[in-house]
């Protein structure tokens, strides 16, 4: 404790690293450490991510061959899949966890849990994040909603199943669905867990932006990655405990009787005591988190691709101040468009008119940043690493999935493309994908910071292309299901013959699915051969300007031995050149932002 | 088609093994590789940016080509038109923003691949240009509010003008169910505590409503052509949605509260049967189902197009096959019909 205690005293002379005593305990499970603390979130989420893709994969079969008979169901789901052929309800089981997994575990907690907690110390020069305790108490508790999560799993009447969005009065009546009774709540108190993880994290990482600061670094010195997660832990504290109170009262409708969402039902041959609730209360209180979360989910993949882009470039992002400027304007304008989703609820059109106009307007700054990413590639020099290609595939996904977005955001075409496949191939393609492309920019980029060794180049590019070409081999054509009208959700098509001729399409998509799927184990492979036969990394093996790699490659808690370094300049300049053409250090195109300002340098930007 | 796709699949694998093969031999040869890219690297995957910019426009193309077929016919509703005008303006922008930015991205990406002694330019800021393309999608996403508010206002505005048709839409896991005005045109009031299954009253009439008396409840949506439609739509267990893609038309059903909305339908179902595109779509589909027929499967009768009602909100486990038929037809039709009905004081005196 005493390391943190220190931080802030940055220009104390003889302050130095404590070595405390470590036990296989304390280092490697219950640790304090940022450094380690990120690697748990790491794993946990990649094999968090592993059942969730590997359910999609599941229910994907179905889709493309309806009712048919797989062994591989029977041996995963038993019961669930009675000779091997998918149970109805299992397979809105299946797509429930799949969202609630892949969207709270894998890019929430996997992606900015991992990153913040690696780099938020290391790229503002800080010992550790201001409050170790917590941040170790955050990854716990994330851990624990995690195995409550696998384990609704096992639940004899069948996991959550009522949609990640997990609507009333579905989720709230277990004559309704199997699903909805122990296996939602479950996934109640998985997800409460979950939300207050979510809650000490976010809160410890802007407390350490805002206190933790070496010398010299201002806020517009940030590197864009640390404004990605700063800003993203505020739209977490500001709505995560929206999600909070939604479920709260979700639970005490479902077992103390209370109606805040329920109201004149009549099901299985009797009519309930609920009176006066409404859905779409629910609804109101769900995207109230459920929207700004796309953006907790993207924006640190935003925030990994400026950094992984710009070092790869050797050129400055284009445009520092502007991307700053979209990111906060994302993050306002993204706690008041969640009614979009919510068009046809039934709330009133006028409400649908307003968040019309706020919806329409987010486009503005993402388009700024999308500009702003092709022009830091104009008149490179790109060195095409792997974690280089996942952000230059990351910008790719995110216009397609993106233009999308002014489809669905008129609420007038909203109308028809409502809850089809239409959707499900925009938001896949635009925060799926995409963020999915971020988390792997970051592990190819910053695996020699957090494992000391390389991965392997050559298995990345072969990770990259199959997974980029899969990408859009599967949700391209989804989107012409979806304008085609078939809903989400259907357990199978064939009760309408106007869907026939789509079976073709499903089963295009799945194979593309399963193609992506198997390009994923040659990145587990390389990531977990990697961690123990890579090759060793040098000190700054991309050449980068940010502080984490003036750190030492030996982890130890506390980052840097002796000083820390002080801060000079903002984080991009690359290929900067005095006014004779030569770079500020001669033979040297990058200028670490602990290298003071040489002679006859201007500081041109901060 | 299955051959097609698996052709693709060999043809991937083949390039995945291809790939993996020659990784295994760099990493054999030259175990000191540092894991940076050189430029080696730099020129292959500059290439296979470039050749990848050809896989989305040729996916695009593709997809196209192949499945322009299975999207929606002709708008079947006075409103559907607007729609359809306003989703064709939004798609044209957005592909050509979609062709130029990806063109774009990739194209650097090729271009500029890195050289060992190559010099980046340091180009950190452009106030014009970053003004210009701030103020572009101003504009242009301007336009678009506007022209899709105006839309929805007129859409939305559900109102009594031109004797419009009350219709209620009732939805309950997993069917859909009909309610008529009947004569008076006018539904009676409802609530579910006061169904009555052993009196079939399934929609929970209020029996002493005098309006009620000649609703006509129906399994089955029967529309005169050209008379606007005002749906009242109720839910009595979860929420449920009613989707008319043809009609592009959608809305939630809430228990607890009576949603709305309206459209004119203009084109009858026997209209709609003789439209190319749905001749054409009918016959490739009793291709299908004749195919499934010979090898014995389900789902194998032929198909005659009809305008269908689904449900859009997942509702539990048959929510994949709620649905309704809608019938469009000339008045004259619809009037012989709905008098053919059965009244709601009809049914309760029958089960007396």
């Amino acid at each position: 404790m005493s390391v943190t205690a220190h931080a802030h005293i940055d220009d104390h002379a003889d302050d130095h690293v404590h070595h405390h005593k470590e036990t296989f305990v304390t280092k490697y499970i219950f640790s304090q450490d940022h450094k380690m603390i990120s690697k748990q979130y790491l794993i946990t989420g990649l094999i968090m991510g592993i059942i969730g893709i590997a359910m999609s994969l599941l229910f994907r079969m179905q889709l493309a061959w309806p009712g048919e008979s797989f062994p591989i169901f029977e041996a995963l789901l038993g019961g669930w899949a009675p000779g091997g052929v998918l149970d109805a309800d299992m397979y809105l089981a299946l797509v429930t966890i799949h969202g609630t997994i892949m969207v709270f575990f894998v890019l929430t907690a996997g992606l900015s849990g991992t990153f913040s907690n690696l780099l938020i110390p290391l790229q503002i020069g800080a010992r550790d994040m201001a409050s170790g305790f917590l941040n170790m108490l955050s990854y716990w508790m994330f851990f624990v909603s995690s195995v409550i999560m696998l384990i609704s799993l096992f639940v004899e009447a069948g996991p959550a199943a009522a949609g990640w969005t997990i609507y009333p009065p579905l989720s709230a009546l277990p004559m309704a669905q199997p699903g909805s009774g122990m296996g939602m709540t479950l996934w109640l108190v998985s997800m409460a867990i979950f939300i207050a993880s979510s809650l000490l994290g976010s809160l410890n990482y802007i407390v350490t932006v805002i206190n933790l600061r070496t010398k010299g670094m201002s806020m517009t010195r940030l590197p864009l990655t640390i404004w990605a997660f700063f800003v993203t832990a505020i739209i977490g504290v500001v709505s995560f405990p929206v999600l909070l109170s939604a479920a709260l009262l979700l639970i005490m409708d479902r077992s103390f009787g209370t109606s805040f969402f329920l109201s004149d039902i009549f099901i299985q041959g009797e009519v309930l005591h609920y009176q006066g609730g409404s859905p779409v209360l629910f609804e109101h209180l769900f995207w109230f988190l459920g929207h700004p979360e796309v953006y907790i989910v993207l924006l640190p993949a935003l925030g990994i691709t400026s950094e992984v882009m710009s070092t790869n470039a050797r050129k400055p992002i284009f445009g520092y101040r502007a991307m700053v400027a979209s990111i906060l304007a994302i993050a306002f304008l993204s706690t008041i468009v969640w009614g979009h989703h919510m068009f046809v609820s039934g709330m009133n059109p006028f409400l649908g008119s307003v968040f019309t106009f706020t919806t329409l307007l987010i486009a503005i700054p993402s388009a700024v940043k999308a500009f702003n990413y092709i022009t830091t590639l104009w008149k490179g020099n790109l060195q095409l690493n792997p974690g280089m290609l996942f952000s230059i595939g990351l910008v790719s996904t995110f216009i397609s999935g993106g233009l999308t977005g002014i489809i669905l955001g008129d609420s007038t075409l909203d109308i028809n493309v409502h809850d089809t496949y239409f959707v499900v191939a925009h938001f896949h393609l635009v925060m799926g994908i995409s963020a999915l492309y971020g988390l792997f920019a970051g592990v190819y980029h910053w695996f020699p910071k957090m494992f000391k060794r390389m991965m392997n180049k050559n298995l990345g590019y072969v990770h990259f292309w199959i997974t980029a070409i899969c990408a859009y081999g599967v949700f391209f054509p989804m989107h012409f299901v979806g304008m085609a009208g078939v809903p989400r959700r259907y357990y199978e098509n064939t009760a309408f013959p106007m869907f026939d001729e789509l079976t073709d399409v499903n089963v295009l998509i799945t194979i593309f699915a399963l193609i992506a799927g198997l390009a994923q184990l040659v990145f587990l492979y390389n990531f977990i051969s990697s961690i123990f036969y890579g090759k060793p990394t040098e000190q700054n093996p991309w050449k980068s300007n940010t502080l984490e790699w003036t750190a030492p490659i030996e982890h130890f808690h506390g980052n840097w031995e002796g000083k820390i370094p002080e801060v000079h300049r903002w984080a991009y300049d690359y290929s900067k050149t005095q006014e004779n053409g030569e770079y500020v250090i001669p033979g040297q195109d990058f200028v670490p932002q602990n290298i003071p300002l040489q002679q006859d340098e201007e500081e041109l930007n901060h | 088609m299955t051959t097609l796709l698996i052709l693709i699949v060999l043809v991937l694998v083949a390039i995945a093994i291809w790939q993996m093969t020659k990784i295994f031999e760099l990493s054999k040869l030259k175990t000191v590789d540092s894991q940076v890219a050189t430029d080696k690297d730099n020129k292959y995957n500059g290439y296979l940016l470039f050749a990848f910019l050809i896989f989305i426009y040729g996916i695009t193309i593709f997809s196209f080509y192949k499945y322009t077929k299975v999207l929606l016919p002709e708008a079947a509703s006075a409103h559907g038109a607007d729609y359809d005008y306003l989703l064709l303006v939004s798609f044209i922008i957005i592909f050509f923003v979609q062709t130029l930015t990806q063109a774009l991205l990739h194209y650097f990406g090729y271009k500029y691949r890195g050289e060992k002694g190559k010099k980046a330019l340091f180009f950190a800021d452009n106030d014009r240009l970053e003004f210009i393309w701030t103020i572009i999608p101003v504009i242009v996403l301007a336009g678009l509010i506007l022209w899709g508010l105006y839309t929805w206002t007129n859409i939305m505005d559900i109102n009594d003008e031109d004797d419009p048709l009350i219709v209620e839409l009732y939805a309950q896991q997993f069917n859909w169910t009909a309610r008529y005005g009947g004569t008076d045109n006018v539904l009676g009031s409802a609530n579910v505590r006061m169904i009555d299954i052993d009196k079939a009253n399934v929609l929970g009439l209020d029996e002493s409503d005098p309006n009620a008396s000649d609703d006509v409840i129906v399994k089955e949506l029967h529309l005169p052509v050209g008379r606007k439609v005002n749906f009242k739509m109720r839910s009595q267990d979860v929420l449920h949605s009613a989707y008319m893609p043809h009609f592009r038309a959608q809305m939630n059903c809430v228990p607890g509260m009576t949603t709305e909305f309206s459209f004119t339908p203009t084109i009858t179902t026997t209209e709609m049967r003789m439209n190319p595109d749905v001749v054409a779509k009918v016959k490739r589909t009793n291709k299908i189902r004749a195919e499934r027929a010979a090898n014995g499967e389900d789902n194998s009768d032929p198909w005659e197009f009809d305008y269908i009602l689904l449900c859009n909100k997942i509702c539990g486990k048959s929510h994949y096959n709620m649905q309704m038929k809608i019938i469009v037809e000339s008045e004259e039709d619809y009037n012989t019909w709905i008098e053919s009905q059965q009244t709601f004081s009809q049914t309760m005196a029958s089960m007396q």
